[in-house]
């Protein structure tokens, strides 16, 4: 390990996945970067940058400083979908090293659950401003069929079956059921049938679109969270051990003649952040990548190299992804990930939050000793036009 | 009560209404490079694989494969809920670009529509435009 430019010092993760319309996003956010603050041992006035990704509509920057009550020498509202908060992460390293910032303050707020937004599902609303969405509008194709056509692809190239992808169902299913805020997202989002799941429950459930059943979906939630990043200087005077930022990466991918739709940007990203942390994928105990779907996470462990292209339906069999199977390789989504814990639309920032708590002790699956971590955001669509954000994190 | 209808591009959409326009006249287009080649695909007014390029619009003969598909169980829109079980695909055109639309004319998609199979464009006719989809070749 080189890199001892930054180190997340707070993290906060918005308990309630269901605010009944009673607390708004911007709400959401600023509790959240109190009660971050609060666990790195900081205020307000501590924070000279802040990372968010405007989702708040014209001049956020702006206007979310201000209702935080913040004088930022460095604002940052990258927004490249739920990958963002992975893109914020290497920004504030970058900003923390380069003398810019001292203190960085990362939030996120979202009531897309109360919004009733049908995010997966809704389809089509009408031909966008963008070029792009003016040539796909016709077509029908939710959210789910876009990544849908990677897991169709993914199954006829490389023989991957629903259980192998399953597999990534059930593990995460598995954590979230230790971790009460998840059962409690459940409950509050009216999941039926709470509880460890098999892989014929996820291939026996529903199909949304083939071949991604409901199972291999991630919920729609409220909520929310903040992550603080600070110097070594900071840090050093934090309540909480530091987590180091290790490396990061940052990549995009659009549709392309003759391209691999199995392949994402991540492969970018990933080699980028595990080179600039001088550490390989072999080494990782926690592997916090983003569910949106089975086949998100599927296609994520192939191209950050836990195995190679292909192989992932195999590589994941047996519950090889579970907490307390840590000699196979990094545990999965040990907060219960965005299939059955925490899906506001934008799920980057728990990765880090999650990661962050394994590193320290924290976890509800915690896995014994894990000293290094990784974070891995895919933002906007993985079958079509997507970004991709890698954060390599580790402990003292 | 009006039948909820396919959702449609703008028709005045800059980068992309030269494509909608052709649709008029049934005509699948797409461009290429003058300098460097490049295939270039959703329409743009510049090259993404050189500066100088002068753009040129080409006519592709609509025929292509499935390069992967979804079918569609679930769909709150009030147009496609009604259309389900239906087929969303990426067609890789046999002159390179790919292009995001569905395959139709068929008894059941969930049986008949298979990665690599070969398709033909079909116009779906609307009053300004008209969309291009796809079918199984005979």
């Amino acid at each position: 390990m080189k890199q001892r430019d930054a180190a997340i010092v707070g993290i906060h993760e918005y308990q309630s996945r269901d605010v009944e319309g009673k607390v708004s996003a911007l709400q959401i956010k600023a509790e959240s970067a109190a009660r971050a603050l609060e666990d790195a041992g900081l205020s307000w006035s501590d924070v000279d940058a802040i990372y968010d990704a405007g989702d708040g509509g014209g001049m956020n920057g702006l206007t979310i400083a201000e209702y935080f009550g913040l004088k930022p020498t460095v604002i940052d509202t990258t927004n490249v979908g739920g990958s963002s908060y992975e893109f914020h992460a290497a920004h504030a390293k970058r900003d923390i090293a380069s003398g810019k910032a001292n203190a960085a303050l990362l939030t996120y707020g979202s009531t897309a659950h109360s919004n009733a937004r049908a995010i997966g599902v809704g389809g089509a609303g009408g031909a966008g401003r963008h070029p792009a969405d003016n040539m796909d509008v016709f077509s029908g194709m939710t959210l789910v069929a876009n990544y849908a056509m990677v897991a169709h692809r993914h199954m006829h190239d490389y023989g991957t079956t629903s259980e192998q992808l399953a597999e990534i169902s059930i593990a995460t299913r598995c954590h979230a059921m230790r971790n009460p805020d998840a059962v409690r997202a459940m409950e509050d989002l009216e999941f039926l049938d709470i509880r460890e799941t098999t892989i014929d429950d996820v291939t026996n459930s529903r199909m949304i679109a083939d071949p991604l059943h409901l199972l291999e979906c991630c919920m729609i939630s409220d909520g929310g969270g903040a992550v603080v990043i600070a110097s070594p200087e900071v840090a050093k005077n934090c309540r909480k051990t530091p987590v180091w930022v290790l490396g990061s990466g940052e990549a995009t991918k659009y549709p392309q003649a003759g391209g691999d739709i199995t392949a994402s940007a991540g492969a970018y990203s990933g080699a980028q952040a595990f080179g600039e942390a001088g550490i390989t994928p072999a080494e990782i105990d926690i592997a916090m990548i983003y569910d949106s779907f089975s086949i998100t996470v599927m296609v994520l462990l192939e191209d950050l190299g836990f195995c190679k292209k292909g192989e992932g339906g195999a590589w994941v069999e047996g519950g090889r992804l579970r907490f307390d199977r840590p000699s196979d390789g990094p545990a999965l989504n040990t907060d219960g990930g965005g299939l059955s814990s925490n899906h506001p639309g934008m799920r980057g920032i728990f990765l880090l939050i999650e990661a962050a708590r394994q590193l320290r002790g924290e976890s509800c699956s915690q896995v014994p000793d894990a000293k290094l971590a990784v974070a891995h955001g895919n933002g906007g669509m993985l079958g079509s036009r997507h970004a991709a954000g890698t954060i390599i994190m580790g402990r003292d | 009560m009006n039948e909820p209808t396919r959702p449609l591009p703008r028709a005045n959409e800059l980068d992309t209404q030269e494509f909608w326009a052709a649709t008029k006249n049934k005509e699948l287009r797409y461009q290429q490079c003058d300098g460097c080649n490049t295939v270039v695909f959703y329409p743009r007014r510049h090259c993404t694989g050189c500066t100088s390029g002068n753009l040129t619009w080409k006519l592709s003969k609509g025929f292509g494969t499935v390069y992967t598909f979804s079918v569609v169980r679930q769909s709150y829109h009030p147009f496609f809920r009604g259309k389900v079980p239906y087929a969303v695909a990426w067609i890789e055109l046999e002159e390179g670009p790919r292009i995001l639309s569905n395959v139709i004319d068929v008894d059941d998609p969930l049986v008949d529509v298979q990665i690599s199979m070969k398709v033909e464009l079909v116009w779906e006719e609307h009053e300004e435009i008209n969309i291009p989809l796809f079918k199984p070749v005979d």
